[in-house]
């Protein structure tokens, strides 16, 4: 399907000044009687549209800061396979890979600086074990630039849902 | 000192406090008016954090403005640059003082006072600070003054912008200061008087100076813009363009009073308006005191009468103030080109044979023995009515102001200027 684009028909030939300036003044007077459309902020928020409902809603496509899934004993998902440092564009995963003594791997650090990450959503696409995930979650404000670096303990407290990744086979999430 | 004279001088102190107090309060209110006004334009709510309903924005404001760094660039000529703000403002307000704003009140008072002696007053006290008998000449001379105000500013902060932004106020100022004289001059011809209490009273006489001379009150309207940099003219200061142009390297408290100074202006063009073409404190259909054609009810001139006179200039000079909000959110900027042409090609010649033509209409009507006032506006309305329907039916159409496209169109021959099928 082609792209459209909005042509704007700008008239060539003369027009009245006078007249056509009363008509955008009865134009924008109407607007005046009409309903706001502000969202009064920290009174009112945006949920993400499963949880909350509401007037506003953010997308389930929205990607915000990250959250690491654990299993039932509270240990992460990661496997430490190291798939999501190497897909990240921005380089803001920091893994160094363990090992217990049954050979099972695990993430020894796992840090992601919320800074330098651009939130394109490729770790969450390319994790095997599905652990790490882009979260529908915004206001991330802190008192210091050194705690935008998360790491695996607090991505792992996060609670806030998960955002569904687009998939190309689905565009529409049905 | 007589004890008259201490009277007047006493009358004289409470008035000015009164309608500085009004002014300066009211230009603050303003300010907040004007972001609410947008806000209800655009869809929006606008500032309702301070106090109920935003109402004490002005007050937040203020106290951040007074609060604030000022900056003075190191090139700047230091002297201009802290004169300029003041120069801005102080014509601004000495406006609000010549406007009559109540009919007058019947006063007599024979006080003394412990220190201060006797105190008399007879007769009826005009509501104006100073009924100075050259009226509207005078608020055009002060006015003239705002210009270097903001030429100065532009020039001694010794920034592009700003000496751009300065220029650019002058020409426009000036340009448009020849049609806003133009456009009082039938004005004077009809009242036979400059002074505003003469005007109003002619209006009560007649009709409202809006009808019998309606191209005079466009020309005037759209001038007035012109004079206070408002948008659609608000080129001196166009952030587009210019930063902020003139008062781009201003700060706090001095920034504050070019704002102050352009809300003053708009009271005062308001103010103007009000006055010269739409009958002052004048109540329609209500007579103070005088007889006047059309009087449903006559209300006894004392302070009921002035009350309510003064409520209905109140309501006229916020209408014109809230229609002064309505074009700045509605229409664009000028461009340069068209801001010149529409001054010196449209409204100066337009007004000048317009200035002919009421004295045609004023010669002829003496020579046709019509007598009193009302008779003689009702000529004129409608000999102004054809003419101003001649004036936006005819030649406004690609003569005032010329979009680009068509102008683009009409340069290349493509085609010849069409109507348009839509019609307006």
């Amino acid at each position: 399907m082609a792209i459209g684009v909005k042509v704007l028909k700008r008239p060539e030939q003369e027009v009245s000044y006078v007249r056509a300036a009363l008509k955008g003044m009865a134009l924008t007077f109407k607007h005046m009687f009409e309903k706001s459309v502000t969202m009064q902020y920290p009174e009112e928020k945006s949920t993400d549209g499963e949880h909350g409902g509401g007037q506003w809603s953010l997308s389930p496509r929205w990607r915000g800061t990250h959250r690491m899934l654990t299993d039932e004993q509270g240990r992460s998902k990661c496997v430490a396979c190291g798939l999501c440092p190497q897909i990240c564009p921005a380089n803001c995963i920091k893994l160094v890979p363990g090992e217990d003594e049954e050979g099972n791997r695990y993430p020894l650090i796992y840090e992601i600086d919320e800074f330098r990450c651009v939130f394109c959503g490729y770790c969450q696409e390319v994790c095997p074990e599905e652990a790490i995930h882009v979260g529908v979650h915004y206001e991330n404000a802190e008192y210091s630039r050194g705690r935008f670096v998360y790491d695996l303990e607090r991505l792992s407290a996060q609670t806030h849902p998960v955002s569904s990744l687009w998939d190309p086979t689905d565009p529409r999430g049905e | 000192m007589t004890p008259e004279m201490k009277g007047f001088v006493l009358l004289s102190v409470v008035k000015m406090l009164f309608v500085f107090t009004v002014v300066l309060v009211g230009v603050a209110l303003l300010t907040l008016m004007e972001r609410k006004v947008s806000a209800w334009m655009q869809n929006r709510i606008g500032p309702n954090r301070v106090g109920p309903g935003g109402l004490l924005q002005p007050a937040a404001d203020g106290l951040k403005n007074i609060l604030k760094e000022e900056t003075f660039p190191s090139a700047a000529n230091p002297v201009l640059f802290v004169l300029a703000p003041a120069l801005a403002f102080i014509p601004a307000l000495l406006l609000s003082g010549v406007i009559p704003f109540a009919a007058p009140l019947p006063l007599d008072f024979d006080v003394t006072l412990p220190v201060l002696g006797r105190f008399v007053h007879h007769g009826p006290l005009p509501m104006v600070v100073a009924d100075v008998p050259v009226g509207f000449l005078f608020v055009i001379a002060i006015s003239s003054l705002g210009v270097y105000g903001i030429a100065l500013a532009g020039w001694s902060s010794n920034s592009k912008y700003s000496l751009l932004g300065g220029l650019r106020a002058s020409a426009q100022l000036i340009s448009y200061e020849v049609a806003l004289g133009l456009s009082l001059i039938p004005v004077l011809l009809l009242t036979g008087d400059v002074s505003f209490s003469t005007i109003i009273t002619v209006q009560q006489q007649g009709l409202w100076l809006v009808l019998p001379l309606v191209v005079s009150f466009f020309v005037f309207l759209v001038s007035g813009f012109a004079e206070t940099n408002r948008l659609p003219f608000d080129l001196p200061e166009a952030e587009s363009e210019l930063v902020a142009g003139y008062h781009s390297e201003y700060s706090a408290m001095k920034f504050s009073m070019f704002f102050i100074a352009e809300y003053a202006n708009i009271v005062t063009v308001s103010a103007m308006v009000t006055t010269l073409f739409f009958g002052g404190w004048d109540i329609p259909f209500v007579a103070v005191g005088t007889a006047k054609p059309w009087a449903l009810f006559t209300l006894a001139p004392g302070p009921i009468a002035t009350l309510l006179t003064g409520l209905a200039f109140f309501a006229k000079l916020m209408f014109w103030i809230f229609f002064v909000m309505w074009i700045r959110w509605t229409l664009p900027r000028f461009r340069y080109d068209q801001l010149m042409a529409l001054g010196w090609k449209f409204l100066t010649p337009v007004t000048l044979g317009y200035i002919m033509l009421v004295c045609v209409v004023l010669y002829v009507a003496e020579l046709a023995g019509l007598r009193g006032t009302l008779p003689l506006h009702l000529v004129l309305t409608g000999v102004s009515v054809v003419c101003a329907i001649a004036l936006f039916f005819v030649v406004d159409r690609g003569l005032i102001i010329t979009g680009s496209a068509s102008r683009r169109a009409r340069r290349a021959g493509l085609r010849p200027p069409q109507r348009l099928p839509v019609s307006f």
